[in-house]
């Protein structure tokens, strides 16, 4: 056994010999024929079904481009780094990425606080960055470089409180807020300005907090007030309870809410008291758009199985990164931010993209409804 | 033991972390950043090796208080704007000291009700300590509750890391050194058997506890001004058992063993990360011939613990102590 001074230096030592092992970077590839693009996401870990999504559906806009010749004549060359759903992570790939593999923009990532790590280094090292869907206002409040390709929280309420008044005709209606999530309460607050804008009335309104299974008391009170619209901005694990709960009440009145009814878990929850329900979201396979259309087909064909919201935006984050390189004619990272920063009317798979002077994405959501046990698509709302 | 040289030792390393910081920019950021991991992971590590190793305590709340940590340091600093290099670290080392002290009182806190607990019932009490840690920090939204919250200065150096994780290690080596620290390992060996001789061993158990949380308030405070960003989802339990992870895997009362546990633990998946993009390899005519490490790697990064463990089970290095073992 060796005494503990020894047994220290030999750790001094062998960390000494890591430190020596470790060479400055080569910097960005010379080799001129490609063109490095950084991808980060949670490819496994809690939130990997996301992660994959979005990855498949940037791995298919690489792919088509560099089918069709690549950009500037370069083929793309998409660099994936997992960050296992985990804090902490998402920093050092993101670092890896741009300090050892020079990549010339970096794309991800789906959760806003993963997104919102990442972006303060790109940020730093002046690299354009793309959140695919991370819907978190302050991820492109971090700085210039920063964009996304979805729209932010707020602009559901918006469209909400628009086809609860226009389309459902609706005149009074309760609204059913999650207090526990921002995402909730931002969503609330414009809608209510917006409906209120619009000559609506708002009859009720109930908080309840994520988590919660029982919501009784607060439906009992909505019925009370005898609106004729139920608005619940929560995520879908609670909006099936709260649709089965109202059935039971016998409470007849359409609900309606935001992205985060949207999980293939939502209609095994609710069952059959969902049906004629309405959300909104970024994407849906059936919109006949042209541009939805092709890419629904291509995703398909490429990976056996139907697209969804996070592959759609994964694909427009590539595309819009892409069409930038090409207007600004160079990869140079200030270059291409400003081309960014310029994109207007852009054709993605989610609608038209412009971005607005907070670098968000200004675009259309569709809504749908819940018809069958299925996402039913009913419109698009465009900004 | 032999702890003659350990000053001269710990002021050595200090001198090497200051050199080394002050070529922190010539290094590769990429391999920076994997490095101040490593630093906290070896305070982390070893501060655990205090309750799990030498006192023979079970705790799984160690990430709780690394959360606390960092979160009362990225607060005070929060508070700062631009500062010069001189102020800058020394409020720093101020906020790092009031995040340990926050934990250490945090440590306090569940150590005095629960330190009466042994093994399993022990380990359950700090997990569920962690737990409320988390739980908590999600709920207060002047942090940024589940959003998480930014830190705006990126103050940890090499310095600083390694500095404290040298002071880290000292003072464990030289705790359980002293008189004193004979108690410790007394506790760990029969915990009957030290109470008859007149040892209060609850005392001995939250003296072992505070000090290590402590200085995992301490690495909590470097992870938030490395990484700028920390959710409480970040310190969940998942991150407490990798800590106890390098501890086992380092040999349970090991100094040595646990520095180095950490440090591989910390390089071994990024290394892995480093093989799969390899772009040509000699004899393989594939574009990155090794990227189905990239996909693999945690498969692999599990499998090479249970092999090693399955090779030694007593940790890469064991205790070896002349009393005779129980």
């Amino acid at each position: 056994m060796k005494t503990w001074p020894e047994q220290f230096l030999a750790a001094a030592a062998a960390m000494l010999v890591l430190t020596g092992c470790n060479k400055p970077a080569a910097g960005p590839d010379a080799s001129a024929d490609i063109i490095k693009v950084g991808e980060f996401a949670s490819l496994t870990g809690s939130e990997a079904t996301f992660g994959q999504s979005s990855h498949h559906g940037t791995q298919l806009a690489v792919d088509q481009l560099n089918a069709a010749g690549g950009v500037l004549g370069k083929k793309i060359q998409l660099l994936t780094e997992d960050n296992q759903s985990q804090a902490g992570q998402s920093a050092t790939v993101v670092r890896k990425l741009i300090s050892s593999d020079g990549v010339v923009a970096i794309l991800g990532e789906v959760a806003s606080s993963r997104s919102l790590e990442a972006a303060p280094i790109c940020q730093q090292n002046k690299v354009p960055m793309i959140s695919p869907s991370s819907t978190n206002p302050k991820v492109t409040e971090t700085g210039d470089y920063i964009f996304r390709v979805c729209f932010i929280d707020p602009f559901q309420g918006t469209v909400m409180a628009n086809f609860a008044g226009k389309r459902l005709q609706l005149k009074n209606v309760a609204i059913l807020t999650d207090v526990k999530s921002d995402y909730s309460v931002g969503l609330t607050k414009f809608f209510k300005e917006g409906f209120l804008a619009a000559g609506g009335k708002i009859a009720v309104e109930q908080n309840y907090s994520g988590g919660d299974k029982d919501f009784n008391a607060q439906l009992t009170a909505i019925k009370a007030a005898n609106p004729d619209g139920l608005f619940v901005p929560g995520y879908y694990t609670e909006v099936g309870l709260i649709a089965l709960q109202a059935k039971q009440l016998n409470l007849a009145f359409p609900m309606f809410g935001g992205d985060g009814w949207e999980s293939s878990s939502l209609v095994p929850i609710g069952g059959a008291a969902l049906e004629g329900d309405y959300f909104s979201t970024h994407f849906s396979p059936q919109d006949t758009t042209p541009a939805v259309q092709a890419f629904a087909k291509d995703f398909l064909a490429k990976f056996h199985e139907p697209s969804d919201a996070m592959a759609a935006l994964g694909y427009d984050s590539l595309m819009l990164l892409a069409d930038a390189i090409k207007r600004a004619g160079t990869t140079e990272g200030t270059k291409v931010r400003e081309a960014l920063a310029a994109t207007k009317d852009f054709h993605g798979a989610t609608g038209n993209i412009t971005i607005d002077p907070a670098r968000n994405a200004s675009k259309p959501a569709v809504i749908l409804t819940i018809t069958n046990g299925g996402f039913q698509y009913i419109e698009t709302v465009a900004p | 033991m032999n702890f003659r040289h350990a000053k001269t030792i710990l002021l050595a390393a200090w001198g090497v972390s200051l050199l080394a910081s002050l070529a922190a920019s010539r290094i590769n950021p990429y391999w920076l950043y994997v490095f101040y991991d490593i630093g906290i992971g070896i305070v982390m590590a070893v501060s655990l090796n205090l309750i799990n190793g030498y006192t023979g305590q079970f705790s799984l709340g160690h990430a709780g208080f690394m959360a606390v940590g960092a979160y009362v340091s990225a607060v005070i600093t929060n508070q700062c704007g631009d500062l010069s290099m001189f102020a800058a670290n020394g409020i720093f080392a101020l906020a790092l000291l009031a995040g340990g002290l926050s934990a250490a009182l945090a440590g306090l806190l569940v150590g005095i009700p629960t330190l009466r607990l042994r093994g399993d019932y022990l380990a359950i009490v700090t997990l569920g300590f962690g737990e409320i840690i988390r739980v908590l920090l999600q709920n207060m939204d002047k942090v940024g509750a589940a959003r998480g919250l930014s830190v705006m200065h990126g103050w940890t150096n090499l310095f600083w890391t390694f500095g404290l994780a040298a002071v880290t290690v000292y003072v464990v080596a030289a705790l359980v050194n002293s008189t004193y620290g004979r108690g410790f390992m007394a506790v760990h060996d029969d915990e009957v058997a030290a109470e008859a001789m007149g040892l209060n061993t609850t005392k001995y158990k939250v003296t072992a506890f505070v000090v290590g949380a402590f200085f995992a308030g301490i690495a909590g405070g470097l992870y938030a001004h490395s990484k700028q960003f920390i959710t409480p989802g970040g310190f969940g339990f998942m991150q407490s058992i990798t800590f106890v992870v390098m501890v086992i895997l380092g040999g349970m009362g090991n100094t040595i063993g646990v520095i180095l546990a950490a440090i591989l633990l910390t390089l071994l998946p990024e290394g892995l990360r480093m093989l799969a993009g390899i772009e040509h390899l000699a004899g393989f005519s594939a574009n990155r011939p090794l990227s189905w490490l990239g996909e693999t790697r945690m498969i692999i990064y599990s499998l090479l613990l249970i092999v090693l463990m399955l090779a030694r089970p007593q940790g890469l290095f064991s205790r070896k102590r002349n009393a005779p073992v129980k």
